[in-house]
Parts: structure tokens; C-alpha cells; sequence
């Protein structure tokens, strides 16, 4: 019964979006206040009833109802609860579901906190939103139902991958949607603006502050992806390229040019064009990533069981949705210019350099995506491309950013006041070389060129992010909001770039061959095997081992116990890794084969640093969030209701 | 073909729950053990596709890694090792696309876009610069640091 | 409005065109690589017979007419589903097909053939995976055909079919050939 009530929820949910985007978008053409005033109560509506459906797909979940094809494809009855819940998205129709659920709350949450938009404005924007939710609800309906029954019941049924059955998986896809999803936001703040000419510093911040929590949750959920590949694969590599990753990662960094273009925007008019195109551009390339994944045009381990008729369909989508956006930019771009000014090295200069750079890095990983791809349509053979070319080649647009964020987050509005900051600035260089110097020699005994200026440019943008609210403190200066989220997302991308230098350059891995009462040194630690025993877990069995480690002095570090699982169902064997993690570095092993007569193989490794990579990125989601309060975008809803203009850029 | 991809996709999600550790003694030669390390980590399983042949634990990435310290021992040069492979696998072997004239765009876009990246901005910067002494715009006072 | 803002607008069709094309159009397998063995010399091979280790089989013993090779297992589920397709082929031309067991038990194997019939003129064992590798084999089942001149011109990625057979090898040779 609950399935066929998610079915009807489904349907009309989408009429109610269908009303949505007619009410919203027609009402605000003619100016008609009463198809106006349906538009915020159809969108709370539409979010109602997806999130209705989607709970009668938990509840089939929970309720371990096999008739419901879904759910016996991705469930088990020994699978336990938190995971059931966690299965509604593990495969294509549930994900897509969660995608669609997740869209129309932002929508409830646009109608719900925009009251002191202009009524017509507000309508357009959730009139946008309205049309990519439809599609999207026909996409599912049509193409993706989750609630289709398979009858005969199975008795039981296929279980979860198991390498889903992970609490961090399990919350990876609803915070990595909610980011990039969310970016629909911007996207429909930018069309409505198309459509009604008004393309102001007043858009620009009604824009902003939806944008940067869309980019919080999104940098969250990509930590989380990552963090939960190092500890569950086995191999302790935390980002692998993957077209799927990279279909993450490229609206993550047009999203960083997004924010960073739409200050510029709202405090001097300027970059409008640019700050258009990048908030149709971030969501776009959402919507390409959901493409990639689930049309099966790309191998990857992350890619759903596709069809191409799926394939054809949200190809059709993102046509009707980019294309058109893409239609009312060339309408409207000619009317943009502006005519404020700016000194060499003032904000803006350095705001349009970091535009410029997030950009490129977008692109050469589009371009390196897609290439085997491309090449392949045109009969040219296949080719791979792959963890080589994208780390090479990212560092060509990232070294420079990093340098230029450095002096930049200094820099004033308008005019190049640099010259009063060379103390300071001087003072953060020589003391990040100092750094930077003493890292390399404590790891390692050494240095060498590309370690060292990746360690100088990440502790100097640590440094340099400290030093304004620091400066501003001591001045007893009033620090904003904005500014203290500034300083402590900038202060992550630096303690990031530390842990992902570090990580890289002075890790080490060795695969040993070890029997009960041998050890194998790494980097100074031994680790010794010293127990094999089998345990039973509720729905594995495993082969546990106990390893205990040790430092150079002989005193005992930690004691790991490493498995490899057998799930009952599915019957594959997976690897859970042991790691001893401290603030300097974790210690991995991960357990192999029985290589026969008491000998095991283990995998050791020895990763410095690495834990400030995620830690680093988790500053950057709570600098996000501290920005996003600031005051001047609660107030400014007072001011805009009470009718007074703020003056705009010619 | 569906029948094909399913089959082979299969294959691809269970073996990737799996570790590869090498059970071999490592070669000798300390430059030979790391060039072979070095090495596997850049070619691509060709079964389980997201994974180098480092970390994959099929038997045809472990007997593709046994061919590769084959040709090391023997003395035979990274070029030649790859050549072995792309002779009987084609460039997608390599995780690091080879430079040629199917791929010259790849390794010139870095720079290609940075040259036209920095363009852009220098004639925006210049024009803007321009338009200083007419912009009258007062700006907020006080802290105007975001 | 000035044209070049048509410009993203422009791109991004374009890029769909590509995309369109290989959903619906063309051939395109994204699991499929390349091979490039096509049109070279197929590569030499020496190996022993399945189940007579005094029997020796080579490439040398086939080229001078064309011949196929078929890389199988009996752990590859493919393999299974092909088998009565090979037998049909089988019967119905007189080109030779040979066998290489792949990384497989030999007994095993032989019982495999005994109970579901054999397609091959021979079999030969590939027990350290070096010939499938010198083949370019990243996936059970594979065919290869070979011409009469010792040249791969065709592979089969995946169960071969009748259908296929007609279709993909037997049209690539000469007609007098094939029956």
C-alpha cells in the first residue's frame, strides 16, 4: 500500500510543480497577483509530497517489503536499519528520488524565506525551480520509478553492496546533493533575473548567501566522499580522478568562482556577465555530472546500472534546461556593462585573477574527463586518461592561485593600497619559508623544489588568513561576520594544501609477507603480527588480525585489528583497513591473502599529515557557514521591505 | 551487448571490494624495485578500469604486474615496458596519456589556457584601470574587507 | 545581440551533439578498448595441447588459411553462454577454431567439453596468462579471426553468436573460404 501511495505523491507532486512554474512564471509576466499568490504554496506543496513519497520508500525499506523491485534489489532482511534507510539511495531510482526530494526542498525553503523579495521576482525564481523539478519528477516517473512491484515476492532479497554499508557512505549522498543541487538556487536567481532585465547589485546579494550554503554542503559531502575512500578501500588513496569525482569536483570549483564573482558584483556592479554565466555554469555542470553517472557513457566504479533510454532523457533535460538558460544570456548579456573602475592589484583585479584560474581548473578537468570520450566518438582510438595528467595539471592554475591568494586577501576595494601591508606580508614570506624549510628536513632529511614551494604557499595562506582578524583584533577593530568567514575558509585551503602536500611527498607503503610473530618496519614504526582469528559480524563473517605497532624507541603505538569481511549475501570479500590516526599521522594496515602454511600478506603504510587535508576542507564548509550569517543578509530583507532602493551601478 | 556490459560490470564492482598486496620479494636493485613501484601505480587495469595495477586484485593485474618485473629484471627501460604493453593493450593501458597527435591538445591546454587566461585579464585590468579617474563612487567606509 | 554571446550557448550544443551521438548513434561501448593488433601479424604462440602435455601447439600450425581463436574458461560465465553458439559455428564452417584455455583446471576443462561438446579443432593451455596477454585479452570470451596471410582482422569482445559469426568474420573472407 505505502509503495502505491508514494506512486500517487509522485504524481502529484509533479502537477504541483507543473503549477509551480505555470503560476510562478505567467503570473509575474502579466503582473497577476492572484496566480502569483499560488506560487509559494504550490512549492511548499511539491516539497510536501516528494518528501511524502520518499518516505514510503523508507518505510518499504524498514518494512522489508520485497514485492517493491527496489527495494529486493538493494536490501536484505539482515541488513540493519541504519543501513535500509541508507539503501533507499544506493542505486539509480532511489538516488534519483533523494535528488528530486532534495531540489524541491530547497524550493520550500526559497519560498518560505523570501519575503522580502519583490513578488514577481520571487515568483520567476521558484517558476524556474519549478520547471527543472518537473522534469525531473517525469524523468523519475517515466524512466526511474522506484515503487514498481516485482510479483512474485522474493523471499529475500540482493543486500546492499557492502561498500556502501558504511555510516560515512551512507550520509555522503544527501549532504553532497543538498550542495549540489542547491546550486539550482543561484541558477534560478540568475534566469529570473534574466527575464525581468534586473541583473543589479541587489541580485547579487539575494544570490549570495543561498550560494555559499549550497558550496558548504557540497565541500562537505566531497570530504566525506573522500574521507570514506581512504579508510574503505584498502590502498589509503584519497582521490582517484574518477570521472564520477571529477563530476563533483568541477561544480565545487565553479562554485568557488561563483562566490568569489558575486562580491565583486554586489559591492561594485562589476563582472555581472561573468557572475551570470558562472551560476549557470555550476549548476549545469551538476547536471552534467548526473548525466555522466547514470547515462552509461562513462566507465566507473561510482556510475549506476544504466540504460540508455535514461541516458536520452536527461540528455533531453539538460538540453531544455542550459540550452534555454544559455538563450536568455546571449538575450541579455549585450545590456551589462558597467563602467566602475580599479587599480592593478585592488580586490578587484585579484577577484577577476581568481575568476580566471578556478575557470581554467574547471576546464582542464572537463577537458581531461571527456577526452577518451571524444576520442572515441571519432574513431580515434581509445585512450586513458588518468591520476598522472590530472595531478600535473592541476597544479598549473592551483600554484598560482595559492601565490596570488596569499597577497590578495589583503587587498582593498578600488584602489591598490598593498604598500602598507608589505611589513606584515614580508613578515608571513619569511616565516612560511622558515616553515616550510623545517617541515621538509624533520620528514624527511631533505628537500626538494615542488614539496617545498607547496608547503611555503600552504602554511604562508594559513598565515596570511590568521593575520586579518588577528590584525583587526588588536586594533580592537569589530571583525564581520563575513570577514571572519573569509579568514577561516581561507585558512582551510591552506592547512588542505599542508595535509595534501605533506600526504603525498613523505608517505610510504609496503606490501609484506608476514607470519604470526614476524614484523615488517615502515618509516621507522614496526608492526608485528601477532593474532589471526575469525569474528562474526550481523551480516559478515571476517578474518581479523591483530597487529601491534611500535616506535623507534620500542614503546607500543597501537594495536590494530585489520579484516577482511566475507558478506553472507552478496559473498564478496572486502577489506576494513586498521589506522591508528594521531594529529602527525596515521599508521594503515590493511589484511591480504593466506598465502598458506601461517604466512599472511598486509599491506603497511605510513601517511603524515594527512588527517589536516579533511580537516582543512571542514574549516572551509564552517568558514561557509560563518560568512553566509553574517548580518547584512538578515538585515537587508528589513531594508528591502521597508521600500528603500539601494543605488545601483549605471 | 548489454548482456557484455553487465557481465563485465559485474566483474568491476566485486573485484574492486578487494585488496591487491604483492606477494613477491621485492626485485633486488633498490632503482629497479622503485621503477616498478612507480610504474604500476601509472598503467591501468584493464578489468577493474578504475584501478592501477598496483592496487588491483584480478589475476590479469597480477599477471600483468609479474610481466612488468619481468622486463625490469631484464634490464629493459620504462619506455620499453610501456611499448610492451601499448603494443598489445593501446594507449589505454597508460593512465598518463601518452604525447602525440591524438593527444597534443590534452598537454597544450594548460598552457594554451593560461596564455589566454592571462590575455583576458589584462585587457580588463586595462581597461578598468582607465576608468578609475571618472568612477566616482564613494565606497563604504570601515572595514570593507569582504 | 552581439554573436559572441552565443558563444556558450553554441559550445554547450555542440558538446551535446557528441553526447546524443553516443547514446544513439554509432557503435559506441564504452567498455569496449581497442585493439591493436588489428590488421598486424597475429602474435606467435607455443603452448602444449589440453590434457596432452607431449603434444605441442603453435601459431605456425595454422597460418597459411585463415583461423580463429577463442580465449575461454571454464570459471567465465560468458564462456558458458557462448559455448552452443561455437558449436553451431562450428558445424557450419570449415574454418578451424582454436582454443586457449585460459588460466583454467584442466580437468575441469576437459570435462567442460566432454559433457557440452567440442567446438575446437584444439585446445591449448594458457596456465601463467601469457599468451592471452600477448593477444591483448582483457575479458572472457574472446575470438580473434586470422587471415590466410597471418593477420588479425577481427576480435570479438564478449560471447560470440551465430549471428556474429556471419555477420563480423565470415564476411571478412574471401567466399570460397569460409563453407
Amino acid at each position: 500500500m505505502n509503495a502505491e501511495l508514494g506512486q500517487i505523491a509522485l504524481i502529484l507532486a509533479l502537477c504541483l510543480a507543473v503549477s509551480q512554474a505555470v503560476f510562478g512564471l505567467v503570473g509575474a509576466a502579466r503582473g497577476w497577483g492572484n496566480w502569483m499568490a499560488v506560487t509559494r504554496p504550490a512549492t511548499v506543496g511539491q516539497a510536501g509530497f516528494v518528501a511524502l513519497a520518499f518516505l514510503m520508500l523508507v518505510s518499504a525499506f524498514l518494512a522489508n517489503d520485497f514485492s517493491v523491485q527496489y527495494v529486493a534489489t538493494n536490501s536484505n532482511s539482515q541488513l540493519p536499519t541504519l543501513y535500509r534507510v541508507a539503501a533507499v539511495w544506493g542505486a539509480h531510482e532511489g538516488s534519483m528520488l533523494l535528488w528530486a526530494m532534495i531540489l524541491a526542498l530547497w524550493s520550500g525553503a526559497v519560498a518560505l524565506l523570501s519575503r522580502s523579495l519583490p513578488q514577481g521576482f520571487a515568483c520567476r525564481v521558484l517558476g524556474v525551480l519549478g520547471i527543472i523539478s518537473a522534469g525531473i519528477l517525469l524523468f523519475i516517473l517515466l524512466t526511474s520509478n522506484p515503487f514498481s512491484r516485482i510479483l512474485p515476492a522474493p523471499f529475500d532479497g540482493n543486500d546492499l553492496n557492502p561498500l556502501l554499508q558504511d555510516p560515512a557512505l551512507a550520509m555522503h549522498p544527501p549532504i553532497l546533493y543538498t550542495g549540489y543541487v542547491g546550486f539550482a538556487v543561484a541558477f534560478a536567481f540568475a534566469c529570473a533575473a534574466m527575464i525581468e532585465g534586473r541583473l543589479d547589485q541587489t541580485w547579487a546579494r539575494w544570490t549570495r548567501p543561498w550560494t555559499i550554503v549550497a558550496w558548504l554542503f557540497l565541500t562537505t559531502g566531497i570530504t566525506l566522499g573522500s574521507w570514506w575512500a581512504y579508510y574503505e578501500l584498502g590502498w589509503g588513496g584519497w582521490w582517484m580522478w574518477d570521472p564520477v569525482e571529477n563530476a563533483s569536483f568541477m561544480p565545487w570549483l565553479a562554485g568557488t568562482a561563483l562566490i568569489h564573482s558575486l562580491a565583486a558584483t554586489e559591492k561594485r556592479g562589476l563582472y555581472r556577465s561573468w557572475t551570470l554565466l558562472l551560476a549557470l555554469f555550476t549548476f549545469s555542470l551538476s547536471l552534467l555530472g548526473t548525466f555522466l553517472v547514470r547515462s552509461g557513457i562513462i566507465v566507473s566504479v561510482h556510475a549506476f546500472a544504466s540504460d540508455p533510454l535514461r541516458g536520452v532523457f536527461i540528455l533531453g533535460l539538460l538540453a531544455t534546461f542550459i540550452l534555454g538558460a544559455l538563450t536568455l544570456y546571449a538575450m541579455r548579456a549585450g545590456q551589462l556593462r558597467s563602467s566602475a573602475g580599479f587599480e592593478l592589484w585592488s580586490r578587484e583585479s585579484f577577484l577577476l585573477f581568481n575568476n580566471v584560474l578556478l575557470i581554467i581548473a574547471a576546464s582542464l578537468i572537463l577537458l581531461g574527463t571527456l577526452y577518451p570520450l571524444l576520442l572515441a566518438l571519432l574513431e580515434l582510438g581509445t585512450i586513458s586518461v588518468g591520476p598522472p595528467y590530472f595531478q600535473l595539471v592541476f597544479l598549473v592554475p592551483v600554484i598560482p592561485l595559492l601565490g596570488l591568494l596569499i597577497v590578495g586577501m589583503h587587498s582593498a576595494w578600488k584602489r591598490a593600497r598593498i604598500a602598507p601591508l608589505k611589513q606584515r606580508l614580508v613578515g608571513i614570506v619569511v616565516a612560511a619559508v622558515i616553515a616550510a624549510v623545517l617541515l621538509s628536513l624533520l620528514f624527511a632529511g631533505r628537500m626538494r623544489t615542488m614539496v617545498l614551494v607547496g608547503l611555503f604557499l600552504a602554511i604562508a595562506t594559513m598565515l596570511s588568513a590568521l593575520s586579518i582578524p588577528f590584525d583587526s583584533l588588536r586594533r580592537r577593530l569589530p571583525v564581520p561576520r563575513g570577514v571572519v568567514g573569509m579568514a577561516v575558509a581561507h585558512f582551510g585551503v591552506g592547512m588542505f594544501a599542508l595535509g595534501a602536500t605533506v600526504a603525498s611527498a613523505y608517505q610510504s607503503e609496503r606490501d609484506v609477507s608476514l607470519a604470526i610473530g614476524q614484523s615488517a618496519n615502515v618509516a621507522g614504526y614496526d608492526f608485528k603480527l601477532t593474532d589471526m582469528r575469525m569474528v562474526e559480524g550481523p551480516n559478515y563473517v571476517a578474518r581479523e588480525a591483530e597487529v601491534i605497532i611500535s616506535d623507534a624507541k620500542g614503546r607500543v603505538v597501537a594495536t590494530l585489528h585489520p579484516q577482511k569481511r566475507t558478506y553472507r549475501v552478496q559473498q564478496n570479500p572486502m577489506t576494513e583497513a586498521g589506522i591508528d590516526v594521531t594529529w602527525q599521522r596515521d599508521l594503515f594496515v590493511a589484511l591480504g591473502d593466506n598465502l598458506g602454511e601461517g604466512v599472511w600478506s598486509l599491506r603497511l603504510q605510513y601517511k603524515p599529515l594527512i588527517r589536516y587535508l579533511w580537516l582543512g576542507a571542514l574549516f572551509m564548509a564552517l568558514g561557509g557557514i560563518i560568512a553566509a550569517t553574517d548580518r547584512r543578509y538578515r538585515t537587508a530583507g528589513a531594508r528591502e521591505a521597508t521600500g528603500e532602493t539601494v543605488p545601483e551601478r549605471a | 551487448m548489454n548482456a557484455v556490459v553487465r557481465v563485465l560490470a559485474a566483474g568491476l564492482l566485486v573485484a574492486t571490494t578487494a585488496l591487491a598486496i604483492d606477494t613477491e620479494p621485492p626485485l633486488p636493485d633498490p632503482d629497479q624495485q622503485a621503477r616498478y613501484e612507480a610504474l604500476i601505480h601509472e598503467l591501468r587495469c584493464l578489468q577493474c578500469r578504475s584501478q592501477t595495477l598496483a592496487d588491483s586484485d584480478v589475476s590479469l593485474a597480477a599477471d600483468l604486474r609479474r610481466e612488468v618485473r619481468r622486463l625490469i629484471a631484464e634490464g629493459r627501460s620504462d619506455a620499453e615496458v610501456k611499448a610492451f604493453l601499448t603494443a598489445r593493450y593501446g594507449d589505454y593501458v597508460l593512465f598518463r596519456p601518452p604525447l602525440n597527435q591524438r593527444t597534443w591538445i590534452l598537454w597544450l591546454a594548460p598552457g594554451l589556457l593560461l596564455l589566454g587566461g592571462g590575455l583576458i585579464a589584462w585587457r580588463v585590468v586595462r581597461h578598468r584601470t582607465t576608468l578609475v579617474p571618472t568612477d566616482t563612487e564613494e565606497l563604504d567606509a570601515g572595514n570593507d574587507r569582504s | 545581440m552581439k554573436a559572441r554571446f552565443l558563444i556558450p550557448a553554441a559550445s554547450v550544443a555542440v558538446l551535446f551533439g557528441f553526447f546524443w551521438y553516443a547514446l544513439k548513434g554509432g557503435n559506441y561501448d564504452p567498455q569496449l578498448i581497442d585493439s591493436p593488433l588489428i590488421n598486424r601479424a597475429a602474435p606467435g604462440f607455443s603452448t602444449v595441447r589440453l590434457g596432452d602435455p607431449n603434444q605441442p601447439l603453435g601459431l605456425q600450425q595454422y597460418l597459411g588459411k585463415p583461423f580463429v581463436v577463442n580465449f575461454w574458461g571454464t570459471w567465465c560465465a560468458g564462456c558458458r553462454q557462448e559455448h552452443p553458439e561455437l558449436l553451431a559455428i562450428a558445424h557450419e564452417t570449415r574454418i578451424p577454431i582454436i582454443g586457449i584455455d585460459w588460466k583454467d583446471d584442466h580437468a575441469a576443462a576437459a570435462n567442460w567439453l566432454a559433457e557440452l561438446g567440442n567446438p575446437f579443432q584444439a585446445v591449448g593451455i594458457d596456465d601463467d596468462g601469457k599468451i592471452a596477454i600477448d593477444w591483448g585479452v582483457y575479458g572472457a570470451p574472446e575470438t580473434f579471426l586470422v587471415d590466410a596471410q597471418g593477420r588479425v582482422i577481427h576480435k570479438q569482445v564478449g560471447p560470440m553468436t551465430l549471428d556474429v559469426w556471419r555477420k563480423e568474420f565470415a564476411a571478412r573472407l574471401p567466399a570460397g573460404a569460409v563453407k
